[in-house]
């Protein structure tokens, strides 16, 4: 970085300040799910973990409202599941899209990018009589099927594809006799794979975090998603709040392991994903 | 960040042979497969996307109960009915009401961000995921800790206003402090996000133009505002634009903020129930009412349209004088 703008202590002043209130109600649902229900009503409030995380796990799954555990299963199984068949078939497409010719690719690739700017509200409704002509409501294949292949991922997989493949590379395997699907086995997949991944990540963060169509389609209450467990839990007659954060630290847990893990390719992510749109 | 050719030697190239043994093969290879491999997204989305599309539009023009045996067509009623709607336009208020709280500040502030984070930073990573942890948690989660937070007896921040001196306030029964609510919840998630784009297109203005503008005397404040604003233009129309589409369409927020008694409409006066609350609660329980769900969702979609032109139509308007090449004419 040029010496142009060297960052000054208020500058470290400030992101400490941004970095604290980004952290702070997340750290805050790690405090309250450890300790007793005592600790809503202290003001003051305490601000550091107390020894009740043990005591509060063991009421949320014995909790029999709201079926925590199948909806930790249940989003596990899907988010899964989504994020295999999101990279599988957007790399397809996407290797398709970028580097194949064929008649009708340029209109085609506008209907995909369209179909990014649609509301999921308007087929909320429709999609609900679909579902219960299926026989698919209060079943998973209503929260997974719908979302096995995304515009956005075949977009973000064509951008990449476009630019991190030469022709020439494709143009030399076809030359040793590569069929199109050995050239995507053997050279567009491996190529693919940072891209991939930040899909994949991107695709497992949302899916996970999903809660309007799974509350639309999955009304009974013994087969949730997580996020429905949590909605049953703070919906609840009496507040346990310490269970009912211990809900919400464990739902936000995967994510934030994901993140901590993958944290500097979400970013990367994101911030290419900027340059070119 | 092209990937090498093969490291072969020159000599291997065996052009005609293993191509005109398969020649056939391979001319039907490259001719459909493409279509086979974009076939998954248009089989999905032609059945769980454009089908439901046009549904709703269909659906919107009936009588649609779920309960009921038929379906009798209405034409335009459902509309005329949603037009003259108290609680349709209520909800419209409130919607944009929130939209409009929390995308403006969350905007600048990561504009603000963006330019901090775009410094010479000791653990540049570090500070990035920091702030944008918020918005990789879960959201259902997150609406349930600000509830608590924004709570009216012991919630954290009628605390720390008393502790300055100020009144407790009734976050969940004020309409104008619900949306304050729910907007603070919003813009948490979403500052950070913006702020990475934005510091993205910041990192590819090149340096000389900031030399120049200091040459010829310019102080940090105004380049910020003459250089770097003028020029993140187009990335700021996509970050507003993104924020439109998220901002009318919110739901698990004000839907979470409220837990109780029908929560469904925000609040026992309706605070802040947006528009896709009361899609979903004429489409669903209590009413059930498909046609008319359908009729709000499809105004639901109109209203994101106009919104998101008219943002692309302000914002050409302010950034074209700063603009300095505008002159030269060169986006035109």
């Amino acid at each position: 970085m040029s010496r142009l703008w060297r960052a000054s202590p208020l500058t470290y002043l400030a992101l400490v300040v941004a970095a604290g209130l980004s952290v702070f109600p997340i750290w805050w649902m790690f405090v309250v799910a450890s300790r007793s229900n005592d600790a809503m009503g202290q003001l003051p409030p305490p601000v550091t973990p107390g020894g009740n995380l043990g005591a509060n796990i063991a009421r949320l799954f014995d909790n029999t409202d709201a079926y925590f555990l199948t909806g930790l299963i249940n989003s596990a199984v899907v988010a899964t599941t989504v994020t295999v068949s999101v990279v599988f078939f957007s790399s397809l497409a996407g290797f398709a899209f970028a580097k194949l010719r064929f008649r009708g690719r340029n209109a085609m690739l506008l209907v995909i990018i369209a179909t990014m700017m649609v509301p999921t509200q308007l087929g909320v409704i429709p999609l609900y009589l679909l579902m219960t002509k299926l026989h698919w409501n209060d079943r998973l294949p209503a929260v997974i099927v719908p979302v096995l292949v995304t515009g956005f991922g075949v977009f973000m997989m064509r951008q990449y594809a476009g630019q991190a493949i030469s022709d020439e590379l494709i143009e030399a395997a076809r030359m040793d006799g590569c069929g199109t699907a050995r050239i995507w086995w053997h050279v567009v997949l491996p190529a693919l794979r940072p891209a991939a991944a930040v899909l994949g990540l991107l695709t497992f963060m949302t899916t996970w975090n999903d809660f309007l169509w799974p509350y639309a389609v999955l009304n009974d209450p013994a087969n949730p998603t997580v996020q429905l467990s949590l909605r049953a839990l703070s919906d609840g007659y009496y507040q346990d709040m310490s269970q009912v954060f211990t809900g919400t630290a464990i739902a936000t847990l995967p994510l934030l392991l994901v993140f901590v893990l993958f944290g500097r390719q979400i970013i990367g992510g994101i911030m290419e994903g900027a340059v070119k749109a | 960040m092209t990937v090498q050719l093969d490291a072969r030697p020159p000599a291997t190239p065996a052009t005609g042979n293993p191509r005109q043994s398969s020649g056939r093969l391979s001319r039907f290879d490259t001719r459909f497969s493409p279509y086979l491999y974009i076939a998954p997204f248009f089989l999905i989305f032609g059945v769980f996307g454009a089908y439901p599309l046009a549904y709703t539009f269909w659906v919107s023009l009936h009588d649609w109960d779920l309960l009921g045996a038929d379906h009798p067509f209405v034409g335009a009623e459902n509309y005329t009915r949603l037009l003259a709607d108290t609680d349709f336009w209520h909800a419209l208020v409130n919607t944009l009401g929130i939209f409009v709280i929390s995308t403006v500040p969350q905007l600048l502030a990561a504009l603000w961000l963006a330019n901090l984070l775009n410094r010479g930073l000791r653990a540049r990573t570090g500070w990035r995921m920091a702030v944008l942890v918020p918005n990789v948690t879960s959201t259902a989660a997150v609406a349930i800790v600000f509830g608590v937070l924004f709570g009216r007896e012991f919630g954290m921040i009628n605390w720390l206003l008393d502790l300055v001196g100020l009144d407790a306030i009734e976050w969940k029964s004020n309409r104008l402090a619900s949306w304050v609510a729910i907007s603070a919840m919003v813009d948490w998630r979403w500052t950070g996000y913006n702020a990475l784009i934005l510091l993205a297109a910041m990192q590819a203005i090149p340096r000389d133009l900031y030399e120049a503008a200091a040459i010829d005397g310019a102080s940090r404040v105004r380049q910020f505002w003459s250089v770097t604003v003028p020029l993140l233009k187009p990335t700021i129309i996509f970050c507003t634009i993104i924020a439109t589409i998220g901002g009318l369409q919110l739901f698990t927020e004000p839907r979470m903020f409220h837990s109780g008694t029908n929560p469904i409409r925000g609040g026992p006066l309706r605070e802040s129930q947006t528009l896709t609350m009361y899609m979903f609660e004429n489409a669903f329980a209590p009413h059930y009412n498909f046609g008319y769900g359908s009729a709000v969702a499809w105004l639901l979609f109109a209203l994101i349209a106009i919104v998101a032109a008219v943002n692309v139509l302000i914002l050409r308007r302010l950034g074209g004088g700063a603009r300095p090449n505008a002159r030269k004419g060169t986006t035109r």
